[in-house]
């Protein structure tokens, strides 16, 4: 009897850490998960983009700057998209990181208990509109005031993109941040005030830095919004094929190129190979501003730990 | 306040089970029809809204059809008929050999079929003095070469150039029409859109942009016409009269920028999409085309 149950509870136990085993690689499958998802989409775009520079040169295609897909014979080159979508990121991230962060220091800082239920369920609602709907505010309501502020032939310009983009970017950072901020120990503060620091000066000099790891973050997510989106960038950034030098020029960002020929290209003819490549160059974009927000994160780190 | 946002969600499910449920008995109707089936229409953005008409008609005679349209534009037809995604493909221009061929060697034979015909406006603001152009003058513009409006009779004023995105057939047929002036004597293949050209990626967006912009100059599909935008009268050169678009004036061939809107099937059409096309090219059908603002064959 004694012996079954040992017997028993040794095949339960033996049993048990089979499972326990059948868990683990389950869960290290799904860590993987992501890696080979991330290396697949980066094969694919290498195996249908990297043709293209059979038939455009690398050097023309990058800074070529004109763009005739559908001409005979076609030609391919993208600097007008890659300054377009450089405009349209820098700009949005300009207007949309010192409104966010300080939206988000207001609300984990400053406000009071029921302005901040209240506002915060309404920011994040913004997050949830439809890139198409805040097209169509650009395209109805953001264009004729842009145009007329800033005295333009028309309001479908890089800067009436930027703008929406940072409206749609200013969510993520705001929420992303605004937790990050009330992560922030309590007793991080009070030493604060206990040496005599206003509250301008914690929040400055002690929540912000203390949460910075965490507000990085937060921008680097509303960077990557605005680099990808689409809709948005093609309904209201104009889409004229000049390089823009300014923000207020009529431009077409890459994604909104990738979007109006992508429909049109036959499967591995030359358009669908060169828009594949602009792809993969946008892939290796936002790879490159993730890894050196990565860099500095760290750097950051190492000084507080000092 | 959660607990708030979860009655409303509640609320909203309930609303739309509700909805549903109301909806759902309308739905089966007495049918006397034999025909049955279900197949695509892809295509042009400018045929869409006459497509859309002509399935809605015969849906309602034939309740067991479904027929699904949509309009990327005339590009994205003819890349799914290649890629045999599409029963029939909707075009604003003609297919390239280039196109033929690349079906052919995807074993399919793109089959013609002319449904209607369009007349292709060139639209500013009401607002904008000029009211008639050349196709050398619309190429000149197209190109960058002309900027202003004064340059053309109008306004100092600097002239915003829209059109469609290489997805539209109506990009295509106007470049070759107007901007490289083919069939005239300055017909030049070399010619492309200028840089400056802003590019859409619908007519209802480039409409709408001539409709609050005084700048803008944009060429909509004759459906596309609203009151919000003034039609200009084209010369074909500067000694001929200028035309209004219209359908009279598309019909006796007087207005210079008018094309065939035309269906491609793989092979000739066979079965509910014979009957489908047998509609459209009927009398009641070609009725619809001159209802829906285009030209009709006869």
């Amino acid at each position: 009897m004694a012996i079954a149950s040992a017997g028993l509870s040794k095949s339960l136990r033996r049993r048990w850490r089979f499972s326990e085993k059948l868990i683990e690689s389950f869960i290290l499958l799904n860590g993987l998960l992501a890696i080979i998802v991330l290396l697949g989409v980066l094969f694919l775009l290498l195996r249908e983009g990297l043709p293209a520079f059979a038939y455009t040169s690398p050097w023309q295609f990058f800074f070529g700057t004109r763009w005739y897909p559908v001409s005979e014979p076609p030609t391919f080159g993208i600097l007008s998209f890659f300054m377009a979508t450089l405009w349209v990121t820098l700009i949005a991230t300009a207007i949309a990181v010192p409104l966010g962060v300080g939206c988000a220091a207001y609300l984990a800082e400053v406000a009071p208990a029921s302005v901040r239920e209240t506002v915060k369920p309404i920011v994040e609602l913004l997050a949830g509109i439809p890139s198409i709907v805040m097209g169509l505010i650009g395209l109805l309501l953001l264009s004729p005031l842009v145009q007329g502020l800033f005295n333009l032939n028309t309001g479908l310009c890089g800067l009436t993109a930027a703008i929406m983009l940072a409206m749609m970017s200013l969510p993520i950072i705001v929420t992303v941040s605004e937790d990050a901020l009330r992560a922030v120990p309590k007793e991080f503060r009070e030493a604060s005030y206990a040496l005599g620091a206003t509250q301008w000066e914690t929040v400055w000099h002690v929540c912000l830095p203390g949460a910075l790891s965490g507000i990085a973050a937060a921008i680097m997510l509303g960077v990557g919004r605005a680099i990808g989106e689409t809709m948005t960038v093609l309904m209201v950034a104009g889409g004229a094929l000049a390089v823009p030098y300014a923000p207020t020029q009529p431009m077409m960002p890459m994604t909104a190129a990738i979007a109006s020929g992508i429909g049109n290209a036959v499967r591995g003819g030359p358009q669908y190979q060169a828009l594949f490549a602009i792809a993969l160059l946008l892939f290796l974009m936002t790879f490159a501003v993730n890894l050196v927000a990565d860099r500095v994160l760290e750097r950051q780190k190492r000084k507080f730990a000092r | 306040m959660c607990r708030n946002i979860g009655y409303f969600i509640i609320l909203l499910l309930l609303l739309f089970i509700l909805s549903s449920a109301g909806c759902a008995p309308q739905a089966p109707a007495p049918s006397g029809s034999e025909l049955s089936g279900t197949f695509k229409v892809i295509g042009s953005n400018t045929v869409t809204p006459l497509t859309a008409v002509w399935a809605e008609e015969f849906m309602k005679m034939n309740p067991k059809v479904n027929i699904a349209v949509s309009g990327p534009g005339s590009g994205v037809g003819i890349a799914n008929l290649i890629d045999g995604t599409t029963d029939i493909c909707q075009v604003s221009r003609k297919i390239k050999q280039s196109e033929i061929d690349q079906a052919r060697a995807k074993g399919v034979n793109p089959y013609e079929i002319q449904v209607a015909t369009d007349a292709l406006s060139v639209v500013v603001h009401p607002s904008n003095p000029v009211s008639e152009l050349t196709i050398a003058q619309l190429s000149a513009i197209y190109t960058n070469q002309i900027t202003n409006w004064k340059e053309v009779g109008g306004n100092a004023a600097p002239i915003v150039a829209i059109s469609r995105d290489t997805n539209s057939g109506t990009h295509v047929f106007f470049k070759e029409h107007v901007v490289q002036m083919a069939g005239l004597k300055t017909e030049n293949t070399a010619l492309e859109y200028g840089q400056d050209v802003l590019f859409l990626p619908s007519t209802e967006a480039g409409v709408t942009e001539v409709a609050k912009n005084p700048n803008a100059l944009f060429y909509p599909g004759l459906g596309y016409l609203t009151d919000q935008v003034k039609p200009l009268a084209i010369k074909k050169t500067a000694d001929d009269p200028g035309v209004l678009p219209s359908v009279a004036t598309a019909l006796d061939g007087t207005y210079p920028v008018a094309r065939p809107l035309l269906y491609y099937t793989n092979g000739e059409p066979a079965g509910v999409i014979k009957a489908f096309i047998d509609y459209c090219l009927s009398p009641e059908g070609q009725a619809k085309v001159t209802e829906a603002g285009y030209v009709p064959l006869q």
